[in-house]
């Protein structure tokens, strides 16, 4: 035990006798490991963000959108009083709930209309959702304050309205808005509720749910029909849509995959010109986990290289080391030592020098992705398996870059190595 | 009868340098008896460091037999040969050759290091030699804080820590002053009158006098023995 003990001090000694060589040769190890530290703990907390958001659609969901097709010959051609009609149909709907009945667990739809919303004192240009009360379990939403869409409002086509927290900021800075009316496009809807705020979880309408204004679709229908008229530099142009999305939440998970593709197929019949698009989070959150999987092994590879000039860099210094000290180990060998002494000897060393570089590069790495999180708001993730595969990396490259130099200190023939000078 | 030791029969070392073969060693007949002070002199070129190579086992003999403490040298792997260099023989070098990194009881203790025998045992045996050699106290000082008399007192201590069978000594005093010459060659007077076997590799003929015999060595082959009246 004190033979180790010695052995390691000995390496100790050795290196300290070459203070500014020895950290030089441990900065390059503790560069590459810190910075291998680093990248996946940045790069794990980016892929980790995007799949969070992934899941906040919800892995059992299917999102189907409206999607506008490109223009062609006949759509130009046509009156500009016309109004174009494309996309998701109620009966779509309808279809896809009777088929897969036994698999969904909740569907709804969604319609949309862009309005400019005022009450006495403000404006916003906003997006109206119509939809159905299932709404709210498909997003995974909660009520911050009053009620959330009921079925009697479908019913009734009521005219009533629930904010999102974004709105609620704008529209009534400071008061309850509760009971109070708004007004779009000279439609009053009264306020019966506000959801909570989900922070930056986006929609599925391509802007945060938060910035919207939900009623109930029945009422969508009535007040503001299936055309929308939209204005531009000179031009105006119709469009019909019944509705925008169709959100389907499976009942299992497993079965997701497999009601997608029936869903697919169903509308690719009756869309031919393919005026719709499927999301599938649980597919993307799949895809989100390869490509991770793809970086993280992109990230080895670049780590690898990384070591490996960290290694070639203790190499070279354990080589010039051997040549300096040849004749310590004639001395050694002289005295008794055998050729496992003195490989230990030297091993001993690179171990010393490559593990503290691996020690103090994987805090720096640690120190540098919390200063990414702390002063670039970088999204991190820590995960000691990648602390645990840097340093062992390290070290692995330490023993390989020790052991030629090791071998050559030890074959030398010791009466040459007494006669170096 | 007496105690051999040691025990050289033919015993050859050729290089081979392209074509040329050179005969550093070239038949070697010696014994080495118990308790002997033995020198061994020659010109530059006449084989004594490839003897004393070969008496350190440092180096092996291409032919012929040598026998130490009673094994047969050539027949030994490095390893083999490693054990015994560190048990059988003691070093004495021209140069001192202390490690410089290390102190001076950490210079002593190497020889036992390479045994597993360090510890409790081989400190209190370092302190004893370094009390013989005229250095207690100086135990934590590193080689380069002591005068190269010093150092050559404690390469003296080094080379008797395990005990060997007899120390070999190369030009000794090579790098030393007259003075400090003396004072070395009195330790080892008196390492002799003990009962130390020493063996003296030297082209110094005021050195070799004081061994009790004088092997001399010219072109490889022993020339002459003689042996010293004291």
């Amino acid at each position: 035990m004190r033979g180790s003990f010695a052995t390691v001090s000995l390496g100790m000694k050795s290196l300290l006798l070459h203070k500014l060589r020895s950290s030089l040769t441990t900065l390059g190890i503790l560069i590459g490991v810190a910075s291998v530290v680093a990248m996946l703990a940045i790069g794990e907390g980016a892929s980790e963000a995007a799949q969070e958001q992934i899941k906040q659609l919800g892995s059992t969901n299917i999102l189907i959108q409206s999607v506008k097709p490109p223009q062609d010959e006949t759509s130009s051609q046509m009156s500009a009083y016309t109004a174009r009609a494309y996309g998701l149909t109620y009966n779509d709907a309808t279809k896809i709930a009777g088929t897969l009945s036994e698999h969904i667990d909740l569907i709804v739809s969604v319609r949309q209309t862009d309005k400019q919303v005022r009450t006495r004192t403000e404006w916003q240009q906003s997006v109206l959702l119509g939809t159905s009360p299932a709404y709210l379990d498909v997003m995974g939403m909660e009520i911050a304050t009053g009620r959330w869409l009921n079925e009697t409002d479908l019913l009734d086509t009521n005219n009533i309205c629930v904010l999102g927290a974004a709105v609620k900021e704008r529209l009534f800075p400071l008061q309850d808005p509760l009971g109070r009316p708004i007004r779009a496009s000279g439609d009053r809807f009264v306020v019966t509720g506000v959801l909570e705020k989900l922070g930056r979880r986006s929609g599925s309408v391509g802007r945060s749910v938060d910035d919207c204004i939900f009623i109930p679709i029945s009422t969508s229908r009535a007040r503001f029909g299936e055309t929308n008229i939209k204005r531009g530099g000179g031009t105006f142009e119709m469009e019909s849509v019944q509705l925008h999305e169709i959100k389907v939440k499976i009942k299992e998970e497993s079965e997701v995959r497999r009601a997608a593709g029936v869903i697919d197929g169903m509308l690719k019949r009756a869309h031919k010109d393919g005026d719709y698009a499927m999301v599938v989070p649980l597919e993307l959150l799949r895809q989100a986990k390869e490509s991770r999987e793809r970086f993280t092994l992109l990230l080895f590879f670049i780590a690898s290289i990384s070591l490996i000039v960290g290694g070639i860099g203790i190499m070279n210094v354990m080589l010039a080391t051997v040549t300096e000290r040849t004749r310590e180990i004639g001395i050694r060998r002289a005295l008794g030592a055998r050729k496992k002494h003195i490989v230990s000897q030297f091993l001993v060393e690179t171990v010393l020098l490559s593990g503290s570089g691996g020690l103090l590069g994987l805090a720096t790495g640690i120190v540098a992705s919390f200063l990414a999180t702390s002063v670039w708001g970088a999204d991190v993730a820590w995960r000691p398996s990648h602390w645990v595969l840097a340093f062992t990396i390290s070290a692995v490259v330490g023993i390989l870059a020790g052991l030629y130099p090791a071998w050559r200190a030890a074959n030398m023939d010791p009466v040459e190595a007494l006669r170096h000078e | 009868m007496t105690d051999h030791i040691a025990h050289l029969q033919g015993v050859e070392r050729y290089y081979h340098m392209g074509d040329t073969t050179v005969r550093a060693l070239d038949g070697i007949n010696l014994d080495i008896a118990r308790g002997e002070y033995l020198a061994i002199m020659g010109r530059s070129g006449s084989g004594k460091s490839t003897m004393l190579n070969v008496l350190g086992l440092l180096d092996r003999p291409t032919g012929g037999e040598y026998s130490l403490g009673g094994r047969q040298i050539s027949q030994l792997n490095d390893t083999e040969l490693s054990l015994m260099r560190g048990r059988e023989i003691g070093f004495i070098f021209q140069s001192f050759n202390l490690i410089p990194q290390l102190t001076l009881l950490e210079n002593l203790e190497v020889p036992l290091f390479y045994q597993n025998r360090i510890g409790a045992e081989s400190k209190a045996k370092a302190e004893q030699l370094a009390l013989r050699v005229g250095l207690e106290g100086r135990l934590h000082h590193r080689p380069n804080e002591l005068s190269g008399g010093q150092q050559q007192r404690v390469a003296i201590a080094r080379a008797l820590m395990n005990d060997p069978l007899y120390l070999l000594a190369d030009e000794a005093t090579g790098n030393l002053d007259s003075s400090t010459e003396a004072e070395i060659l009195e330790l080892l007077d008196e390492l002799h009158a003990e009962g130390m076997t020493i063996i003296m590799v030297t082209h110094n003929p005021a050195m070799g006098n004081r061994a009790e015999r004088v092997v001399n060595l010219v072109d490889g082959k022993v020339d002459s023995i003689t042996e010293n009246q004291n």
